[in-house]
């Protein structure tokens, strides 16, 4: 499988519930427990999943902005769990990441020209004058202006502030950027801008997407291929068609099937789940799905599934698929 | 790329530059535009400017010596000679009240900076390093904040020798750990935020992100709180001579004025009156421009 740009092989994050004086450990929610997937270098991977699911704990441990507990991310042919903090430093140059918050990810303390340029400065590659320009060609780029680069985050619309963080992350020209709800916080008017931003960059740049979301529309948009999230676990994953015409997975289809259609004389039936989605302090045995899942069966109870490819590309964790 | 211009070209259009100001202003000149509106802020800024013009220029401005004694006009009323009158041994009352803003403001500001430097040093070790020191760090703290304040105040000023540089140090060291909490929650919680990790994942140093990211945006409320902290220092300096246990005479303190005229309270009041005036502007102008700082200084407040 070395076609892959990025693949993640059995991740897992499980993150200690601490408690008491000295705060001992009490117990572990696993917050991502096995997950396996590649990206094409120029594909965009769709992510989606309900809150809470791991999505963004598995964004953030492909960066290594969180240590995975286990498991493998290899980038180019290389293990970079493995990687010391030389080599991460230098790997900083091809992975970037945008933030789904646009007030939280920029720092109302520094001007827009010192955040987008300060990849610049952490990397040696340029300072004062080239790095004002280089900022300046971001700014083009994103569809802001030079003059822009003066301004503190305070004076920009959301939309705005998203733009000034797409161009911080395509400051060091990355390969990989993992959109982690990129249009999530935005107004509906302002997402289409932003995707279709996101899509021109993607083809000038030769871009390799991780798109991180829980609006199924948003993906379908985007994404060439999506991969379904659940409690941790990566559910079912497929080529966008695929998985939109024909889900494999319980759960995908009771997802689907409560996307919002925008004419009121269309009647779907809507798939509707019982119950709340389990802790993942104590996640259920078996398939974690069972709980919940019209068609389990008490052999779902017993035994976990699989994850393995039903039809070439077609990944799905059910023992009913 | 032709086409990513255009859909720019039409983006800027739509939100671009015509809406706001051409020329950006400076983060300090935000802070100095909007606490200028606040309006008890500015008053109370000008009382400090007043105090600290008295205090700096108090050999030119005190109209007699602070310590002469002159017993034959002692508990003599305000009057030409002695605009607040003398005490009960005959010393001007002005021109120690003049002096002893020397001694109460640089009482307030060092006892402040000594909390201050203490309690950022504490909150930002246990916030930054975490787990076993963040637990012990705390559980410190919280015992020092289990005190009552004053009594530890006066045991140690029993002890230690009593001179002006001891009594700042003392309720330096004793009104540190609410801050030390204050500036830990500060740092715990911008070290979770997205611009940090932003920052990381470009692949920048510890030290980049303590100093560029996280300290900028704790300060505000440091700042704030050094300001109001400087007033309740200067009351507790106060206090502490009321009990006769401050700043050792004869150098005059407000406090110890007002200790001074205690006893001849309803035959002199000016002896106590003034410098109490005094201490109280003071306290209050350091809590309204505290106020208006927390106000300006925080951008995420529009105007």
């Amino acid at each position: 499988m070395s076609e892959y740009l990025v693949e993640v092989r059995d991740l897992k994050k499980h993150f200690p519930v601490r408690g008491g004086v000295f705060s001992k450990v009490r117990a572990w929610v696993k917050a991502v427990d096995g997950v396996s997937f590649g990206i094409c270098p120029g594909e965009t991977l769709g992510l989606v999943g309900e809150s809470g699911c791991g999505k963004t704990t598995t964004g953030r441990c492909i960066l290594r902005l969180l240590e995975p507990t286990a498991g493998e991310v290899v980038f180019d042919g290389q293990d970079i769990l493995q990687f010391d903090r030389r080599q991460m430093r230098r790997l900083r140059r091809e992975m970037q990441i945008i933030f789904q918050d646009p007030y939280g990810s920029l720092n109302a303390r520094m001007t827009v020209g010192d955040i987008i340029g300060e990849a610049y400065t952490v990397h040696g590659i340029a300072k004062g004058k080239e790095r004002a320009e280089k900022v300046n060609e971001l700014l083009e780029v994103v569809g802001l202006s030079p003059y822009h680069a003066r301004r503190y985050p305070h004076e920009f619309s959301g939309g705005q502030r998203q733009r000034i963080g797409i161009a911080r992350a395509l400051a060091l020209k990355p390969k990989l950027i993992i959109c982690d709800e990129p249009v999530s916080a935005l107004d509906v008017s302002i997402q289409s801008q932003i995707l279709n931003l996101l899509e021109d960059l993607q083809e000038e740049f030769g871009l390799t997407y991780l798109f991180i979301a829980h609006n199924l529309s948003v993906v379908q948009h985007i994404s060439d291929r999506v991969g379904v999230m659940y409690l941790g676990n990566l559910v079912e994953l497929a080529s966008k068609d695929v998985l939109y015409s024909a889900p494999k997975h319980p759960y995908t289809v009771a997802l689907l099937s409560a996307i919002p259609v925008p004419d009121p004389d269309v009647r779907k039936t809507k798939i509707l789940l019982e119950g709340d989605v389990p802790s993942p302090l104590n996640p259920p045995s078996g398939c974690t799905f069972h709980t919940r899942c019209p068609k389990a069966t008490a052999h779902c109870k017993e035994s976990r599934p699989e994850w393995r490819e039903v039809t070439p590309g077609h990944f799905v964790a059910c023992h009913l698929a | 790329m032709s086409q990513i211009e255009h859909q720019n070209d039409r983006a800027r259009r739509s939100f671009g530059g015509d809406a706001m100001t051409p020329e950006p202003e400076s983060y300090g000149k935000m802070v100095w535009r909007r606490f200028k509106k606040h309006k008890l802020a500015m008053a109370g800024l000008y009382i400090l400017l007043f105090m600290y013009v008295l205090a700096i220029f108090a050999p030119l401005l005190a109209t007699q010596s602070y310590e002469t004694v002159d017993p034959p006009n002692k508990l003599k009323p305000s009057s030409r000679e002695h605009l607040m009158g003398t005490d009960n041994i005959g010393r001007d009352v002005f021109s120690r009240v003049v002096w002893g803003s020397r001694i109460s403001l640089s009482v307030g500001f060092v006892a402040a900076a000594v909390a201050v430097t203490v309690g950022v040093v504490i909150g930002s070790t246990a916030a930054y390093f975490g787990g076993r020191v963040d637990d012990i760090l705390m559980r410190f703290t919280e015992i020092v904040m289990a005190f009552p304040t004053f009594f530890l105040l006066l045991t140690i000023v029993s002890i230690v020798e009593r001179s002006i540089f001891n009594i700042m140090l003392v309720i330096g060291f004793t009104s540190w750990p609410s801050l030390a909490r204050m500036v830990r929650g500060q740092i715990l919680s911008l070290r979770e935020q997205e611009f940090t990790e932003a920052a990381r994942a470009l692949g920048a140093s510890d030290a980049r992100i303590i100093f560029r990211h996280i300290l900028p945006n704790a300060m505000a409320p440091v700042i704030v709180s050094t300001t109001m902290r400087i007033g309740g220092a200067i009351l507790s300096e106060s206090s502490l001579s009321f009990l006769g246990l401050g700043v050792p005479e004869p150098y005059p303190s407000w406090g110890s004025i007002l200790n001074a005229g205690r006893t001849y309270l309803l035959q002199a009041p000016w002896i106590t009156t003034f410098p109490g005036i005094f201490i109280f502007l003071t306290v209050l102008a350091f809590n309204y421009v505290g106020d208006g700082l927390r106000d300006a200084l925080d951008p995420r407040l529009k105007d």
